[in-house]
């Protein structure tokens, strides 16, 4: 153990200082010896142990003593028991492997790295790791000019492997862009996965993304749909600043009818005041519009004497009524009546 | 061209468009023709704009014949480079100018969205003003109708001014076929596959919108620009196939 504490550069280590890979964290050794955290890769990965133990680092070099040997065997004695062949022939692979599997094997790691990379992220050192990273700017700015050089963070479009390249997440705009560098481009998305870009702004609420927080409209709540609403698609929206492109020839606007008019003006639209976006409570508001105006003709029906609504409706609109009128004997008694009647009739 | 054997000094300030268009970091330039730049009504004001006016003028037409010194000529070169840009604004909304910035366009030499969803439509530069030294060239993007930072810093010290804020949207008026289909996809975060209700919750209100637009443009008896949405939706079945057999 004290030679791989003497070694500052892992392959993890090195893996991350690889030209093209700064979006990497380096993911904590012990997360990956926790198989737990491995659960299901085995079969996505060939040649998983190899890499595994590339990635570690348990490998020892050629000239190692035979002390590196035994502990390398110990380890290979806690994972899968199917490799004695394996263990035999370690050293004569080692050999080959300088030459043919190498590379397959260093494929195989990265892949693998990738993966645990994924999962690593969501994890609280993970994402933390990545915060530290966010802050010093390491994945680069929106490319939007309203977006105002707002920090991006990596995201992939997909979970399984070699699907789609890496991607980044705009927090203000709520979109994703293509890395302008193109030493990205070969970097898989599912090495960030798809979870990665919320879990962040979701997990630190409290990072500023305003610049400069608007003059509110009417009182703005603090929190919408579970986001910091001060947060929330920061430049989106036609605030003070004009969030949203506006076309215009020598200063008049293009008119919306011209076939060349704008039509995308909604993608980057945001409601002036953020209380239109809780959906709920406008619900519940609506339905409590609803109710007033049901107890209003109930009470106009209650005035008939044979009030012949069919069951299904009584029983929803005593249901909604309920705590509102509970004092009202009579209307209750209504109700009842309503529901016993039909059971029999 | 004609002159060319009468001038002396051709050899050396001869075709001093094409050098300043081929040099590295001014690939959104495109020629102005000889005749726009010596008719003098299209360059009425920038006198005032431009410092050594009449020299920055003949050096841009390669007919400058004047002794001075290094430093002089510095100046007169930075000049002519400011002048070739205020014209050059001026230039490319004319009917030239408009059809080889086209050309450019077509080549796809301003560069691609860098929006994913726009699958790397065309850009066109723009500015943010008219004025010169207010702001850096932006470009443009037909499709998703937002405007970005070119992603090279050769390009971002480009004065806007030398595009205008008119030029792209003048384009898509007179070549109406060259507008870009739009699209209604759009990302969706989503975090352990469930989406995020906030972001969510934003999209419904934004999709109410443009269900307004597409209603007042029927209405209006408007082409609305975007693309089938049956079409759209095979479209993505056929990407989720092509990424199933992956």
């Amino acid at each position: 153990m004290s030679s791989s504490s003497q070694i500052v550069d892992t392959w993890i280590s090195n893996f991350c200082n690889e030209v093209g890979h700064e979006y990497f964290a380096e993911v904590a050794e012990d997360f990956i010896e926790d198989d737990f955290n491995l659960t299901g890769l085995q079969s996505q990965v060939p040649m998983y142990k190899e890499a595994l133990e590339m990635i570690l680092d348990v490998e020892p070099e050629d000239d190692e003593d035979d002390e590196e040997e035994e502990e390398d065997d110990d380890e290979d004695d806690d994972m899968l028991g199917d490799d004695l062949r394996f263990r035999r022939s370690a050293a004569e692979r080692r050999h080959l492997r300088i030459s043919s599997d190498t590379t397959q094997i260093e494929n195989s790691a990265e892949l693998l790295y990738g993966l645990i990379h994924q999962r690593y992220i969501t994890s609280r050192p993970g994402i933390q790791q990545m915060l530290e990273k966010y802050e010093l700017q390491h994945f680069g700015h929106c490319p939007r000019v309203l977006c105002h050089l707002a920090k991006v963070i990596p995201v992939g479009r997909s979970d399984m492997p070699g699907q789609d390249t890496v991607k980044l997440f705009c927090p203000c705009c709520l979109d994703i862009y293509t890395p302008p560098n193109s030493r990205f481009s070969h970097i898989d998305g599912a090495f960030f996965g798809t979870t990665f870009g919320c879990l962040f702004f979701m997990t630190f609420p409290d990072l500023d993304l305003t610049g400069s927080p608007s003059g509110a409209i009417p009182t703005q709540p603090t929190t919408i749909n579970g986001v910091t609403s001060a947060n929330f698609a920061v430049s989106l929206g036609s605030g003070p600043k004009g969030k949203v492109y506006e076309p215009r020839i020598y200063g008049f606007r293009v008119s919306e009818r011209s076939r060349s008019g704008p039509r995308m003006q909604w993608l980057r639209s945001k409601p002036a005041d953020i209380n239109l976006l809780d959906e709920a409570r406008i619900y519940h508001e609506g339905k409590a519009a609803i109710m007033t105006e049901e107890v209003n003709e109930e009470e106009e029906d209650q005035a008939m004497p044979d009030a012949t609504a069919p069951p299904t409706t009584t029983r929803r609109k005593a249901k909604a009524t309920g705590p509102r009128r509970r004092s009202a004997r009579a209307a209750a008694s209504t109700a009842m009546d309503a529901n016993g009647t039909s059971g029999p009739g | 061209m004609e002159d060319y054997g009468t001038e002396t000094e051709s050899d050396y300030t001869s075709y001093w468009r094409d050098w300043f268009i081929s040099t590295r970091g001014n690939e959104y330039f495109c020629e102005i023709d000889e005749d726009y730049l010596t008719d003098r009504f299209n360059l009425t004001g920038l006198q005032a704009e431009v410092q050594y006016y009449q020299y920055a003028l003949e050096l841009v037409t390669d007919v400058l014949d004047i002794e001075c010194d290094d430093e002089m000529r510095e100046q007169i070169e930075k000049s002519a480079r400011h002048l070739y840009g205020l014209v050059h604004a001026r230039f490319i909304v004319t009917t030239r100018g408009l059809a080889k910035m086209l050309e450019k366009y077509k080549k796809g030499e301003f560069g691609k969205c860098p929006r994913v969803l726009c699958s790397g439509q065309p850009l066109l530069p723009m500015g943010l003003h008219d004025n010169p030294g207010t702001s850096t060239v932006k470009l443009y993007c037909g499709r998703c109708e937002d405007l970005y930072n070119p992603k090279s810093s050769r390009h971002a010290a480009i004065d806007g001014a030398y595009f205008g804020t008119s030029f792209h949207n003048i384009l898509f008026q007179v070549y109406p076929a060259m507008v870009p289909l739009k699209s209604a996809r759009r990302y969706e975060p989503r975090v352990f596959g469930f989406r995020v209700h906030a972001a969510a919750t934003l999209q419904r209100w934004q999709e109410e919108g443009r269900g307004e637009l597409v209603e007042r443009l029927k209405e209006a008896r408007v082409e609305t620009g975007f693309v089938d949405e049956e079409e759209e939706e095979e479209e993505e079945d056929l990407d989720d196939d092509d990424d199933s057999k992956l």
